[in-house]
């Protein structure tokens, strides 16, 4: 097998210095009735070439661009990653090195991640960002937590209209931490207004998303106004990054926390995973962060380095105590991030904001003047929702069949939003391929 | 001549981001606008934020520059112990970067997606035989995550069974995520301390579990590279007082095809897919952290599971039990392709000699380097053996000094001060992959150092200077955090 490297004299060789007869002698210490009595069943070692074949067949059965039309966003966006950017996230030095915990020898990986810490605090309008979470989901829950140690209130509210299966993680993280959850409804126009928060006393957050699942920009000034009025704070969750290109940034409206997906910022799609989980706060609440840092500090000689720091966090350190269990995060995904804010840089960054705003606003325009209705009239950034009449799920279910996925249905998250669905575009999406959606929704 | 990898080499100075590039740069090609300009709402609007202009031929540059800086496993022995630093295959690589997967939207309906859905279902059957667990789910994003998860699991275990429990054992050899991971279910960590072998003992564990105690976590093999020997004995107490146990499988590395977990009666265990199962680790993370269960506890596991019937792999959300979500999507898809890659690769006989191998390249270095350095535990070990700095001591030469010089000799350093229960340790894990010529290399310049903190201890207080940066100062990055520029 080429990647076991030893020899018959090196095994044997090794034994004689152990002073072990054999292989199977070294797990002596293994009691015999904590032995395996039977071999694992595997199914037989594949050849480097049975293996490509393999997969190739496994992947072969995906639906993807560009045979397949995915009018989709909902939480993972099809953008444009610059051959630059795929190049550099796989050198090995940064991919096949671990945490950085011995700096001298991981400078590239630390100075890596605090320049991510940097563009994500500046994207997000924040102090300071941490070194990732797993993904936006994640991050929205452990932002909920460390709102509940910052304020000490054991209740948060948070908008239906954050995505649906981040709100489902965050009911698994804040159960059985005896966390209350308070539901807040979305208004006519699709955004959350401040007035559904209501009394606000005893709440540790206001969370909501913003551009929201159904891609509306929510008032966060005034949700942030209501939320500090009443000692809690503001916490804004996004899936959709590239918003803040174009839009204020959640930290300039007020938020207290940013967190959510950074998947849109050059990473691929990969069936969900793995994405990355921003998080940025002001540095008030530093210490109740979770998740790692990087800091800058010198050598010994006053020369510029990084290092982990504030570790006092976390679980290594604080044990039961600590302000999160995270250890392994998704760091090459914040490298990637990092890499693809870098290639677009600010004025890109701006541009390619536009480019995409401009796209959902010209399918939305061309889906209107076909008579397609839109649920919502909130400002929306990449996203939208459509209303179809019911006839529609056989148009939908016959161009599921020639790889045309028009839209998400939101029934199945939504059951007051039956016949509604969910479009996204970006700037891969090409005109023509919008075109040909909106005639085929028409006949 | 015999020659270490360390060298003096060309390092190349590189600022931050921010200190170079010029505005109107661009790195990125925009695509040619097909439709009509739009303008947002004007009181929306900002300015988008302040990053520099950079062209893509500078930010190549920024990060083959950084990259330079890097250790890694691909460019030298990288002896982290518990982490198993294992070569990590490149025909993974090109099996995850694949469009049917890399560029596959998660929300597909099941008719779309089916070389995904099989796949997880194939990688959770490998796992399960691999471990000899019932169920599995793919989901979380890395082993804390996947503790996290196995406690989800013990509490609505217990809350179905009417009785929630409060307390959760866990030995004094755990990793600091187990603790951090049960305090999230509301658990307080009831410490057990390890015995005079290394080990958990029945007598420790059976005085403290009793009814309010909902289980015990276990690392087997334990942090000191020792196997839990009296596993079965501690399962049968916790099971007779209505507990659980939990197996941390961040050492699985030790016991593939050796130990099956099932029966010695792990109810809930984690495997790390980025140290057993060959996935990089990417300066930390994304990993991935399987949960595989016994049959009682399968209607627990986190949804959507994948189901197969009448031809067709579909998700479901069906289990009513379930402790929920973990991520919004699936589980870290690129990393389940890249295990799955590898045990095809190895199949059932080579994926048993890998941890033969592991556990003979560790044993060799505990046995060619005792004498040189102090071995708390004088016995066999399995994947990583621990030794301290206490024979350096002497010298005033510590742990911490033998490894940064390790650098300089062209090494990765070992694992330091942990476990916690050994101090001043050293724990190294040298993994399969690793040659019997490294290993020996290894093993000289351990030998060689620990002359040198005899005979120059200095040489040691300075170290490293062949790296890009010496020491660096932790305490004032600590009191003074600087963490954006």
């Amino acid at each position: 097998m080429r990647y076991l490297p030893h020899t018959t004299e090196d095994v044997a060789e090794m034994l004689a210095a152990v002073g072990a007869g054999s292989l199977e002698e070294l797990f002596a210490a293994i009691p015999p009735e904590c032995r395996r009595r039977a071999e694992m069943r595997l199914p037989e070692p594949l050849t480097e070439w049975e293996l490509d074949a393999h997969i190739d067949r496994l992947a072969g059965r995906m639906a993807t661009a560009p045979e397949a039309k995915v009018f989709v966003g909902a939480g993972s966006y099809d953008h444009h990653i610059p051959a630059a950017v795929g190049f550099l996230a796989s050198r090995s030095e940064f991919v096949t090195s671990y945490t950085p915990y011995q700096p001298e020898v991981s400078q590239g990986t630390l100075q890596a991640v605090f320049e991510y810490q940097t563009l994500t605090a500046r994207l997000l309008g924040l102090e300071v960002a941490n070194a990732s979470m797993y993904d936006g989901a994640s991050a929205l829950a452990e932002a909920l937590l460390m709102a509940v140690r910052v304020t000490r209130r054991p209740r948060v509210a948070l908008a239906r209209a954050v995505h649906p299966l981040y709100r489902r993680v965050v009911e698994t993280y804040l159960a059985p931490a005896g966390v209350e959850v308070r539901e807040l409804a979305f208004g006519p126009t699709g955004a959350t207004g401040a007035a559904a928060i209501g009394d606000a006393a005893e709440l540790a957050a206001v969370a909501v998303q913003s551009p929201n699942f159904f891609g509306c920009i929510e008032d966060l000034p005034a949700i942030a106004q209501t939320a500090h009025a009443a000692g809690a704070l503001c916490v804004a969750a996004f899936s959709e990054p590239l918003a803040f290109g174009l839009f204020k940034s959640p930290g300039r409206l007020g938020a207290d926390i940013a967190c959510g997906e950074g998947q849109s910022m050059g990473i691929p799609r990969s069936f969900g995973g793995p994405g990355l989980g921003m998080f940025a706060t002001r540095m008030q609440h530093v210490r109740h962060m979770p998740g790692r840092l990087v800091g800058e500090t010198t050598d010994v000689e006053g020369r510029r380095g990084f290092v982990l720091t504030l570790a006092t966090r976390e679980q290594h350190i604080r044990r039961e105590k600590a302000t999160s269990n995270i250890c392994t995060n998704n760091s090459l995904c914040a490298l990637t991030a990092a890499a693809f804010m870098a290639c677009l840089g600010g004025s890109g960054l701006r541009e390619l904001a536009r480019l995409n705003y401009d796209r959902s606003e010209y399918l939305k325009a061309r889906l209107r003047q076909a008579g397609v209705g839109l649920a919502f009239d909130a400002p929306t950034f990449n996203e939208f929702t459509a209303v179809f009449p019911p006839r529609f799920r056989d148009t939908y279910r016959r161009l599921l069949d020639r790889n045309i996925m028009a839209g998400l249905p939101l029934e199945p998250y939504y059951p007051e939003l039956a016949d509604h669905y969910l479009f996204g575009v970006t700037e891969t999406m090409p005109r023509e391929d919008m075109d040909a959606l909106v005639r085929e929704v028409q006949s | 001549m015999k020659e270490f990898p360390g060298a003096g080499g060309l390092i190349l100075n590189e600022p931050l981001l921010w200190e170079q590039g010029r505005r109107g740069r661009s790195g990125y090609s925009l695509p040619r606008p097909d439709v009509a300009r739009a303008e947002p709402p004007a009181e929306l609007a900002g300015e988008g934020p302040d990053f520099p202009d950079l062209s893509e031929a500078e930010v190549v540059r920024h990060y083959i520059r950084l990259s330079q800086w890097n250790f890694s496993v691909d460019a030298g022995f990288y002896p982290l112990g518990s982490c198993t630093m294992k070569y990590n295959p490149k025909t993974n690589e090109r099996q995850a970067s694949r469009p049917g997967f890399a560029g596959a939207h998660p929300l597909l309906p099941a008719a779309l997606c089916q070389g995904a859905l099989e796949l997880m279902a194939a990688l959770e059957c490998l796992l399960a035989e691999i471990t000899g667990m019932d169920a599995v789910t793919l989901q979380p994003a890395a082993g804390a995550q996947g503790e996290l998860a196995g406690m989800l699991i013990f509490h609505a275990y217990h809350r179905q069974q009417g009785r929630p429990r409060s307390k959760i054992i866990v030995p004094d050899t755990a990793h600091g995520t187990n603790p951090a991971s049960a305090a999230l279910c509301g658990y307080t960590a009831v410490p057990v301390a390890s015995n005079e072998r290394g080990v958990i003992s029945p007598e420790a564990v059976a005085s403290v579990m009793d009814a309010e105690t909902a289980g015990i976590m276990v690392t087997n093999p334990n942090t000191l590279g020792l196997f839990e020997e009296n596993i079965r004995a501690v399962a049968e107490i916790v099971h007779g007082r209505g507990g659980l146990v939990y197996g941390d499988g961040a050492n699985m590395n030790a016991v593939l095809g050796q130990v099956h977990m099932g029966e010695i009666g792990v109810d809930v265990l984690h495997l790390n897919l980025h140290k057993t199962f060959s996935t990089p680790h990417g300066g930390g993370g994304p990993g991935a952290g399987p949960v595989c269960v016994r049959r009682r506890l399968e209607p627990f596991l986190p949804v959507p599971r994948v189901r197969y019937a009448d031809g067709v792999y579909t998700f479901s959300d069906d289990y009513p039990l379930s402790i929920g979500k973990l991520q919004a999507f699936w589980g870290n898809m690129g990393n389940l392709v890249r295990a799955y890659s590898y045990i095809l690769s190895l199949g059932a006989a080579n994926l048993k000699r890998a941890s033969q191998l592991a556990v003979l390249a560790a044993n060799y270095i505990k046995e060619r380097l005792k004498g040189v350095y102090h071995l708390p535990y004088d016995r066999p070990c399995m994947h990583e053996c621990v030794f301290s700095d206490k024979l350096q001591q002497a010298h005033r030469v510590s742990t911490l000094d033998i490894a940064k010089r390790l650098m300089d000799y062209g090494y990765h350093p070992p694992t330091i001060y942990f476990p916690l229960v050994v101090p001043g340790a050293i724990m190294i894990e040298p993994t399969e992959t690793e040659s019997k010529e490294t290993i020996d290399r290894f093993i000289e310049a351990m030998q060689a150092i620990a002359a040198e903190a005899e005979q120059s201890p200095d040489t040691l207080h300075q170290a490293p200077t062949r790296c890009r940066r010496r020491r660096l100062d932790e305490t004032a990055a600590a009191r003074k955090p600087r963490l954006t520029g």
